[in-house]
């Protein structure tokens, strides 16, 4: 990582080429997570197998139940592997960065980042990616053939093409509550709980938005839609792939955008206040 | 030393308490005592992480609330697996304090740890028996726990009480405060014999992950494992991991009863005798495999 940011700054160009450094990151990860292979393969298939189990769970309920908040098995299962699209994204590319990143915080080691030639937030947001978490990216993606090829509506082209952007704008939610959540170690010190805090919290993307009725339901769906939009992260790729012809969806999908550009906005925001309080550690 | 005796009595299970003299119940009182003031250090993290532990099943409400919609469009008597939409919830809450007692977070890892950098050494050496030492230990932690957690578990429980039908008859409730009791002790004594795989293994960090994953599946603690259909259900009724969150639960909501109930208490009594008995050969085996060099 060093040596990438200092030929960066050695060369005559004053911008860096982002996406060179980040292939170099990318190429770095690989190399070290191809040194210890067994634990790679471990990492893997204990991934795979986890969401085998989770798999075994839904099909076990759609055994009894027909449908789910108006998802029929198949539907539900698209909507399941775009959950795995987004979420093995954000574990493979954001994950371990931002858990470095209080890390960096709270040791005063972010002075180094800081000094490195180069837009502080993308050097440490994507500095590492853990490959072996796109095993489920895999995972998902078999899911989804299966599951869309025994779809009574199948999606039209429209839809495919939309699809991959609004994963991508999943992602960029996602990402933004996770760097915004790291920035506040600033602040506090430490944030281990806010962690855990964040799995929780997404946990609320994992199922369809219609579940969340009745008089706790209604205001919950409505704060995770339009205030902190978690709820669209996974429901509008889903329902634009698993339910072509609902009309209702067009307006959640332009707002989705909004919430979209917005939340990275909003945390571009929150990490440049950060940085703004932050004082070095130690000597 | 009235006191000293409650804590002699919390390692009787340890087996190696076998002749407990009064000095005897001092180091093993220190050990309690000290354990408990090192474990409420932390006592506001523990109590928010607790009451976080619960944000999940707020999920859950409106997933099998959703599922039971579905069903109730069909058939009137709307259960899955003999479980009404409460019961279900019910099951989830209790399932989290079969947990808190069957959960032995970091037991495995720290055994496995002191063998690799050979503080093992200090229990060969010295009067006072490992696996003694770490129940207790692991009684003190627990006993701080519920001390802490008992004011979360009691918000959520009180939130949360429509989803349940009322207390349960005063046997039911014995059977339920034994079956945690032994789900403790089945959760110690299994884990630590994870723990002493380390000293054939050193590293068994792959190997808890493994038993993690299977064992959020079938103790019941994803779903009641009565949902399981034909020999799945027979296998995971075989295995002893349900003892850890499916069993009390299912006690305390009266879905084993009568012959099957006594059955499935002597079933969890012969597992902890298992365990004990295996924690102690295996540690035994262990340490005649171990050789300590330097410091």
């Amino acid at each position: 990582m060093n040596h990438d940011a200092s030929t960066a700054a050695a060369s005559p160009r004053v911008r860096p080429s982002y996406l060179k450094v980040f292939l170099m990151f990318a190429r770095n990860s690989l190399v070290r997570n191809m040194m210890f292979r067994g634990n790679f393969i471990i990492e893997c298939v204990t991934s795979l197998s986890w969401m085998a189990m989770n798999l075994a769970f839904y099909m076990l309920v759609f055994g009894y139940a027909e449908s789910l908040g108006g998802w029929t098995k198949y539907q539900f299962l698209v909507f399941l592997s775009t959950t795995l699209f987004v979420n093995s994204l954000v574990q493979a590319f954001f994950m371990p960065n931002a858990e470095e990143f209080s890390e960096l915080i709270r040791t005063g080691n972010l002075d180094f980042a800081l000094l490195k030639p180069i837009d502080t937030q993308f050097l440490i947001s994507l500095n590492k990616v853990d490959w072996s978490a796109l095993s489920n990216f895999f995972f998902g993606g078999a899911l989804l053939v299966y599951s869309l090829a025994r779809l009574e509506q199948q999606p039209g082209l429209i839809q495919m093409v939309l699809y991959p952007i609004y994963v991508v704008c999943g992602v960029a939610i996602f990402y933004s509550l996770m760097i915004a959540l790291a920035s506040t170690s600033v602040w506090l010190g430490r944030n281990q709980a806010l962690y855990e805090f964040w799995f929780y919290i997404t946990n609320f993307s994992r199922y369809p938005m219609e579940i969340y009725r009745g008089t706790i339901g209604s205001p919950l769906r409505t704060f995770f839609t339009f205030v902190v939009p978690l709820l669209v992260v996974v429901n509008v790729p889903a329902r634009l792939m698993a339910k072509p012809l609902d009309a209702q969806s067009w307006p959640l999908a332009i707002f989705a955008l909004a919430a979209a550009i917005a939340s990275v906005w909003a945390s571009r925001m929150i990490f440049n206040r950060a940085m703004l309080s932050y004082r070095s550690a130690s000597s | 030393m009235a006191t000293a005796g409650t804590g002699g009595a919390a390692l009787d299970p340890g087996g190696g308490a076998a002749h407990l003299q009064p000095s005897a119940l001092v180091t093993w009182w220190t050990i309690l005592r000290t354990s408990i003031e090192e474990r409420l250090v932390y006592r506001g993290d523990f109590a928010l992480g607790t009451l976080m532990r619960f944000l999940p099943l707020v999920t859950q409400v409106f997933f099998w609330g959703a599922i039971f919609d579905a069903l109730g469009a069909v058939s009137a008597t709307s259960t899955v697996a003999g479980y009404t939409n409460n019961e279900i919830i019910a099951y989830y809450l209790l399932t989290q304090i079969s947990r808190a007692f069957s959960s032995m977070p970091n037991l495995s890892n720290s055994i496995a740890l002191q063998i690799r950098n050979g503080e093992i050494k200090k229990f060969l050496v010295q009067p006072v028996d490992l696996i003694g030492f770490l129940l207790v230990s692991r009684v003190a932690h627990k006993l701080v726990y519920y001390l802490v957690a008992v004011g979360p578990f009691a918000l959520v429980f009180f939130l949360c009480r429509g989803f349940f039908s009322g207390w349960p008859e005063p046997h039911i409730m014995l059977a339920f405060l034994l079956s945690l009791v032994m789900s403790f002790l089945i959760g110690f004594f299994l884990e630590a014999t994870f723990g002493m795989i380390g000293f054939w293994w050193l590293e068994v960090s792959s190997l808890l992950f493994v038993y993690m994953l299977l064992n959020f599946f079938f103790s019941g603690h994803m779903f009641p494992i009565d949902m399981l259909p034909g020999w799945w259900g027979t296998i995971v009724r075989a295995v002893p991991l349900q003892y850890l969150a499916y069993f009390p639960a299912a006690v305390f909501l009266g879905k084993i009863q009568g012959t099957a109930l006594a059955w499935g208490l002597l079933y969890q009594l012969f597992w902890v005798v298992f365990f004990v008995v295996l924690c102690r050969w295996t540690f035994n085996r262990g340490v005649q495999h171990y050789s300590g060099y330097g410091g």
